[in-house]
């Protein structure tokens, strides 16, 4: 304002000075400009120059989806060929949760195209439940070509709802394979977290199952695969525009087994009604031919995740068919105990085998009386008797010759009480009584009258089938002890390359032959004299094995177990050990036969029909739950 | 014949500055090209452009032949003519997203706002012009007043996009016109302290938009979205670009309103820093016409009326490339020139029209 009051009052319009003064704001004004423009540029420069590498990876995050390809996931078959576990493609209906305003209302819509039965909506409530909003979940599963028409004609009413082909899994031997092979289902949140630390993540991008139990879950490495990417351009609705490049999945490996699905199924029938655990191992190899844990259940039902009600009933059953019996039950060993104790006072010099006992009907120890099964008792027993007819009195006295901890230190070597390492987890590892194990356990010293029990099996003695069965599998083999193991090679499905699971001694007992020779030989006496001879009647071929009988319920001082007066489920459980041939041993097996009684009458045959079949092909009989025999041989 | 015809000729572009003619002609060819590819290869988009550059061609014309005397006349009336509508709009006006700004007037809906982005410096170079023989600080007292009174009315409705253009026009003017420097660094500290005051008057959508500028990131899905995508189309152009129909954040659909207010990020990713930079001198070369004419304009109200129109080109290009690089918040400011749409065209032919006008009609006024 100043410049311009000192203009003096001429009335000449333009005056130079005026003129002056505009230009020179004119300059400034021009100045300014430039020096925003410079700025801009300076931006520009900052942007395409400096920052360049950033946002170009910026623009290609943005352009570029990658888009994972699930890989096949293996199938498991078993040494013959025969599907245990395989994929099969079928039409799924998905709702994304977080797409969809009122689900219930939408489940409703959807129900009047394609059927939704209410186990349906109980099973998608219960993955609702356990998913991100983001992630499409399945409602309906295997839809049948109608229905895919119908809602592929009405897709347009469903925004938030899709028809997805996916692969599903299917275990065609249902109920028969449940514990060995097990079971896929959706990966839960510690599962994911398992795979990010095991640096697995990316592989399992797209990948919505995982192995839960089982051989699925062991084997989850091979049979996943390797998943493929594909590269998409996508618009900025992420709808897909072109593929830029694919990188096709690499299928999981196939699993051949060492299991035979024929004797499985032999095996299950000969079970009959009663519930139980059945291995047979190769004793040369550690191959594992027959994994039975009854009663099992229908594996599909997880793959699309379980319906709360099924899930209810599978775990609330008395009979509690989710419990692997062969590797996480653990139950005493009862008499087959009794083999290895003999072997046992012959390696530390306790007994001699013609060294013979009398039995009375009993022992008496610290004013305790150890009863013997057979009432009067065994009369003079030397070793070859007191197994072929299951002497109690000898192996009472036998214990306290030799101590818990020799006991304990000769029956580790065979694996009683430690994980076998077979290629499934979930094992127990059962329990190996010693005055360190109770001293741990208990805080408490070890009674010498807790060893007389111990002696024929009972008292803190507890093992799984799985370890029974590889105790007498490396005793048909003089000692030497292979892990077992259910996978006989793995397959890879594109070079047909075969990784064999190789068989792997895990160590040599120091045994003496002679030794050997006489405890195998009263073995043989069991099935051909002994209290495995009504079940081995008539084998072309020569078999070896030891009964025993397990107690749920103790029984009290002095008194008799009578079976017919305890309750069935308090019944003892029936356990058999057994190879064939005695040799040149090509199976060797352990089974157990929950509240059956006595182990010669029914697991003993069980073990019979499994020779027959795996060494001669022959069909099985089965047996019924609960049959009185009074004729029972004493155990 | 050939004399006569020359002489028509002659007559016929008397009014125009070939120079200024020329720089627009390659500005508007760019943006057909940038069109094209930002409306993902559409020649509807690009020929009903073509259209409105007819218009706006055929208004510069008339505007360019009519002496700058004649717009002294309608300065005042056009100016309360938009001051009365905007009162209209604020008491009967149409809300459209939020905002008053459009009025209905028998057959068609009006924004009056647009009207004063000529209206005002029109406004304020006539009144300059009038009292200049004695202009006191009464004179600039009033001339504030006659800026505020439209912009204030523009803010209500609310839309401080234009207000801020409105009032930058007419500060262009007040400037030129030798406002005092004291006056204006004391306006401008007072400006400064009023700040916290403006905020809490502020509408919540207009702080959102400058807390999105400060820290796009904070929202990147919502208001932040425009912004780093434009940013990210022109980071990843470089220095030669992706070429043209190739950017991806364009033809893949990251990039919003392509073809109007963020057509500069279209022709960034596509043409790079090269690019950038020729447009850059593109309308620099505008701005240096528009200078030039007004430095050597003959009256005070050419001057400053010249002025303004040039420096309020400048403001919107600068502007618009200020929101689309991420220096500036996203207003809705297009692109002179180059952007899609008629009323922008218009407007800026308009102005440049009048620049011409007054560069023509001086030796008139001289002789």
């Amino acid at each position: 304002m100043a410049e311009l009051t000192i203009n003096p009052g001429f009335e000449l319009r333009n005056s130079r000075l005026e003129i002056h003064h505009f230009r020179l704001r004119l300059a400034i004004a021009s100045t300014a400009v430039l020096c925003m423009f410079s700025l801009l540029f300076a931006r520009f420069f900052y942007l395409q120059v400096v920052q360049h590498s950033y946002y170009t990876t910026l623009a290609e995050a943005n352009r570029i989806s990658i888009v994972p390809i699930v890989p096949n996931r293996g199938i498991i078959v078993d040494r013959n060929g025969v599907l245990l576990a395989s994929n099969y493609s079928a039409y799924t209906l998905e709702i994304t949760p977080g797409k969809v305003e009122d689900l219930d209302a939408v489940i409703d819509d959807v129900a009047t195209v394609v059927e939704i039965t209410p186990r349906d909506r109980r099973r998608f409530k219960k993955l609702l439940e356990e998913s991100k909003s983001f992630e499409s979940l399945p409602i309906r599963t295997r839809l049948s070509d109608e229905e895919i028409a119908r809602f592929a004609a009405n897709r347009y009413r469903f925004p938030g709802v899709d028809m997805n082909a996916r692969l599903f899994r299917q275990y065609p031997q249902g109920e028969l394979f449940s514990h060995v092979v097990g079971h896929i289902g959706r990966i839960n949140q510690r599962e994911l977290d398992q795979l990010d630390d095991d640096g697995f993540a990316a592989n399992y991008r797209g990948t919505d199952y995982i192995g839960k139990v089982g051989l699925e879950q062991s084997y989850e490495a091979s049979l996943h695969g390797t998943t493929g990417v594909e590269q998409v351009e996508v618009d900025s609705g992420g709808r897909p525009v072109r593929t830029l490049s694919r990188t096709m999945p690499v299928s999981g490996n196939n699993l051949v087994l060492n299991l035979d699905a024929k004797l499985q199924e032999v095996i299950y029938e000969a079970f009959g009604d009663y519930r139980g655990a059945l291995v047979a191992v190769d004793p040369k190899t550690g191959g594992v031919l027959a994994f039975v844990s009854k009663p099992g259940f229908d594996p599909n039902l997880f793959v699309d995740g379980i319906d709360p009600q099924n899930w209810k009933e599978l775990n609330e059953s008395i009979d509690r068919p989710m419990v692997n019996r062969a590797l996480a039950g653990t139950y005493p060993p009862g008499s087959t105990f009794k083999p290895y104790m003999a072997l046992a006072a012959l390696t530390y010099g306790k007994r001699r085998p013609e060294q013979r006992i009398s039995d009375g009907g009993g022992f008496n120890f610290g004013g305790r009386f150890f009863r013997d099964d057979k009432v009067g008792g065994h009369g003079l027993v030397d070793m070859y008797k007191s197994i072929v007819v299951s002497c109690d009195t000898y192996y009472y006295m036998l214990a306290n010759d030799l101590g818990i901890d020799n006991i304990s230190n000769f029956m580790r070597q065979f694996g009683f009480g430690s994980r076998t390492g077979i290629d499934v987890t979930g094992e127990a590892g059962g329990i190996l009584p010693s005055q360190e194990w109770k001293q741990r356990r208990y805080k408490q010293k070890w009674y010498a009258g807790e060893t007389i029990s111990i002696g024929i099996g009972q008292g803190y003695n507890a093992y799984t089938p799985l370890q029974l069965a590889q105790a007498v599998a490396t005793l048909a083999n003089d000692g030497v002890m292979f892990r077992p193991h259910i996978v006989n090679y793995v397959e890879d499905t594109v070079t047909r390359k075969r990784t064999v699971v190789e068989p792997q001694p895990l160590r040599t007992i120091d045994l003496k032959p002679e030794h050997l020779k006489v405890v195998k030989n009263a073995m043989v006496g069991v099935n051909k004299e002994g209290t495995g001879a009504r079940a081995y009647a008539g084998a072309p071929y020569v078999s070896a094995g030891k009964t025993g009988t397990a107690q749920v319920v103790a029984i009290k001082q002095g008194e008799k177990y009578v079976e017919s007066r305890v309750q069935e489920r308090n019944r003892d459980h029936a356990l058999f050990i057994a190879y064939a041939p005695a040799d040149d041993p090509k199976i060797a097996l352990a089974v157990l036969v929950e509240n059956a009684g006595f182990g010669a009458r029914t697991a003993a045959p069980i073990s019979r029909q499994v020779f027959d079949y795996y060494l001669l092909g022959k069909k099985p009989t089965p047996l019924k739950a609960g049959k009185e025999n009074p004729n029972d041989p004493a155990d | 014949m050939t004399p006569r015809i020359r002489r028509f000729t002659r007559l016929l572009t008397a009014h125009i500055d070939g120079p200024l003619l020329m720089v627009m002609m390659v500005l508007m060819g760019i943006g057909l090209t940038v069109i094209y590819s930002g409306s993902n290869q559409g020649i509807s988009r690009v020929s009903s452009q073509m259209l409105n550059m007819l218009v706006a061609l055929t208004v510069m014309y008339v505007f360019a032949n009519i002496s700058p005397h004649a717009l002294t006349r309608i300065a005042l009336p056009l100016y309360l003519l938009g001051v009365l509508l905007l009162v209209c709009v604020a008491l009967f006006g149409e809300v459209v997203n939020g905002a008053r700004r459009w009025l209905f007037i028998g057959v068609t809906r009006i924004q009056p706002s647009e009207i004063m982005k000529i209206a005002v410096p029109l406004m304020l170079a006539w009144y300059f012009d009038r009292y200049q023989s004695a202009l006191k600080l009464k004179n600039y007292i009033i001339a504030v007043l006659l800026l505020i009174v439209p912009v204030g009315l523009v803010v209500r409705q609310p839309d401080l996009g234009t207000a801020l253009l409105i009032s930058a026009a007419g500060a262009y003017v007040l400037f030129l016109a030798g406002l005092s420097w004291r006056i204006i660094l004391g306006v401008a500290a007072a400006g400064a302290a009023c700040m916290p005051f403006v905020w809490s008057m502020m509408h919540d959508y207009q702080r959102q938009r400058i807390l999105t500028l400060i820290d796009p990131t904070q929202d990147p899905l919502g208001s932040g979205y425009h912004t780093i995508q434009s940013t990210i189309a022109l980071g990843s152009g470089g220095v030669f670009g992706k070429g043209w129909l190739q950017g991806s954040q364009t033809h893949l659909d990251f990039i919003p309103e392509r073809t109007t207010d963020f057509i500069f990020a279209v022709f960034s990713e596509e043409f790079g820093l090269i690019g950038n930079s020729l447009l850059l001198v593109l309308f620099l070369l505008i701005i240096a016409r528009g200078v030039v004419i007004t430095a050597n304009a003959p009256t005070l109200f050419t001057r400053l009326f010249g002025g303004a129109i040039t420096l309020t080109f400048f403001t919107y290009a600068f502007v618009n490339m200020g929101m689309v690089s991420g220096i500036l918040p996203v207003v809705g400011v297009p692109l002179p020139l180059i952007s899609y749409g008629g009323t922008s065209m218009v407007t800026v032919c308009l102005g440049l029209g009048i620049l011409m006008s007054i560069q023509t009609h001086k030796k008139l006024v001289q002789s």
